[in-house]
């Protein structure tokens, strides 16, 4: 097994790490919090947010 | 709600999740040159193999016209809709709902057909490369995963580091192209460049002229995608044409200086089927660290393409679950990070399928057609948003000049494109056109039963004229 045998397996195992961990997220949020409050966005409102947590 | 410290409030005490406002001119910039960039390291060339160097350059122009047009129309109407779904939310305040639902879906499969392509430019890359240190074989998939894995993941974080990313590695990208346009020194013609000898005139006549058309369309692909930050920008009136219109700018500018250097160094036969013609030409100068440079920059093009059709898709599938036009759930936004955070994830194992078709001729000739479908809408768009809401009726952040002429040059030049087309790929834009229609069928029939016919429209525009 040489170097790009490695990097093959590597880049798969860091794919599943953060797909894995989108779709963790995923159902947390969605059994944290109701579904009309994740559903209340409507478009036109012209809201300055009250936050900037953005990652 | 089980947690509201980080939503918005709507008026009225009642806590509402948006999507977050953060972009300026420079991410809708970022956003629309990233998503194109790409077609200046590839696929740009085919013009030249369907009607030599000249009528590349004919076409290069040309579409160029076509998305100077493109660029005005969607500046106008977006500056007045600030909301995500770019001219998905245009075209069901001003056509109705089934064009909106048609364009969506234009949308939708034009990113993440062109996000497959671009992760398996980074794929073939990656295959290249190992070939060259002596590992032939390399299989692309794992790259081709993880390139849309991370750039996923990279969206579903947030919008500001998504673009912010998208701004660095597509100004290196766009540097590349500028430093091999000096090191070919273009003040010295006949020393490095030959273009007396390498141009031939127009080996197909007029006819190649037209067929390079369909191709052209790879320098200025995806511009139109800005108009999907507006509901993210904060100031959509000002940011939205400013970072459209710098772009088509820079777009021009790179297309052009593309197009002069590899055409003064490479041969037309040569050309006209290379897979990565830029770094070829990179290569033909002879200057190890600028072939570096430029695999360098056809790396970040194709991750900065992905990562743009990403944030656009995204942004018409929510647009159309939170419509109802598709199933609500993917209307969701992330209470922390206030993404599309539904739509992101589904849309992935989408994307991941396209790519491993491996078949990149039909993934981006679906994507180019789908494209120009929705530039051909843009046209009645226009024309009926002017007569419904004339200038003075409707607070505009921009107002393009000439109207109607931009709109009847574009309408024409779309026209000679489908020509175009359908004299190299006939039977595929047959295909598009009867999936459209299909869909089209099944979405009045069965769908729209579900929408909330009163609700999707809350923009606070005016009234229209005869209405």
């Amino acid at each position: 097994m040489d170097f790009w045998d490695i990097l093959n397996y590597l880049a798969w195992i860091v794919s599943a790490i953060l797909l894995a961990w989108m779709v963790i997220d995923t159902f947390k949020v969605s059994a944290e919090y109701s579904e009309d409050y994740l559903l209340s966005s409507r478009e036109g409102e012209d809201i300055i947010p009250e936050d900037d947590d953005n990652g | 709600m089980a947690n509201g410290e980080t939503a918005a409030s709507a008026g009225g005490g009642e806590q509402r999740l948006q999507l977050l406002k953060v972009l300026g001119p420079v991410h809708v910039w970022a956003l629309g040159v990233g998503i194109v960039l790409v077609g200046e390291f590839m696929g740009w060339n085919f013009t030249v193999g369907k009607g030599g160097p000249e009528a590349s350059l004919i076409a290069c122009w040309f579409i160029g016209l076509l998305y100077t047009c493109v660029a005005m129309v969607d500046s106008e109407v977006t500056s007045t809709v600030a909301a995500a779904g770019g001219q998905y939310a245009q075209a069901k305040h001003i056509i109705g709902p089934l064009m909106a639902f048609n364009v969506a879906l234009y949308l939708v499969l034009a990113y993440t057909m062109l996000e497959a392509a671009d992760a398996l430019v980074v794929g073939d890359l990656m295959s290249q490369t190992a070939a060259e240190f002596g590992h032939t074989g390399l299989d692309p998939k794992p790259y081709v995963v993880l390139s849309i894995a991370a750039l996923a993941w990279l969206n579903y974080r947030g919008v500001a580091i998504t673009l912010n990313v998208n701004f660095v590695i597509t100004f290196i990208a766009f540097v590349s192209i500028v430093v091999l346009f000096f090191a070919a020194q273009p003040w010295d013609l006949g020393a490095v460049m030959h273009h007396e000898e390498l141009m031939v005139g127009l080996p197909y006549g007029w006819i190649g002229v037209v067929a390079a058309l369909q191709f052209g369309m790879w320098y200025y692909l995806g511009i139109e995608g800005t108009t999907q930050a507006a509901e993210e920008t904060r100031s959509t009136r000002r940011s939205l044409p400013l970072g459209t219109m710098t772009g088509m700018i820079t777009l021009l500018i790179a297309a052009t200086l593309t197009w002069y250097v590899a055409s003064g160094l490479l041969p037309w036969q040569y050309l006209g089927q290379a897979g990565v013609p830029l770094f070829d030409t990179a290569r033909v100068l002879g200057i190890p660290w600028i072939t570096g440079f430029l695999f360098i920059g056809t790396a970040f093009s194709a991750l900065a393409s992905a990562n743009g059709t990403i944030n656009d898709a995204s942004r018409a599938w929510f647009s159309l679950g939170r419509d109802r036009y598709l199933p609500r759930v993917f209307g969701a936004v992330h209470p922390r990070y206030r993404t599309p955070f539904r739509s992101i994830v589904f849309l992935i194992p989408v994307a991941i399928s396209f790519g491993f078709t491996g078949l990149l001729d039909q993934v981006i000739t679906f994507s180019i057609l789908s494209g120009l479908l929705g530039y051909t809408f843009m046209t009645f768009n226009m024309v009926k948003f002017r007569r419904q809401w004339p200038i003075g009726s409707i607070d505009r952040g921009y107002v393009h000049p000439f109207h109607p002429l931009p709109v009847i040059t574009l309408f024409i030049l779309c026209v000679a494109t489908y020509f175009a087309t359908f004299l190299g790929y006939g039977k595929t834009l047959l295909s598009v056109m009867a999936f459209y229609i299909v869909i089209s069928v099944w979405f009045h029939f069965r769908r729209y039963q579900f929408v909330e016919r009163g609700s999707q429209f809350t923009m606070p525009w005016p009234r229209p004229q005869g209405f």
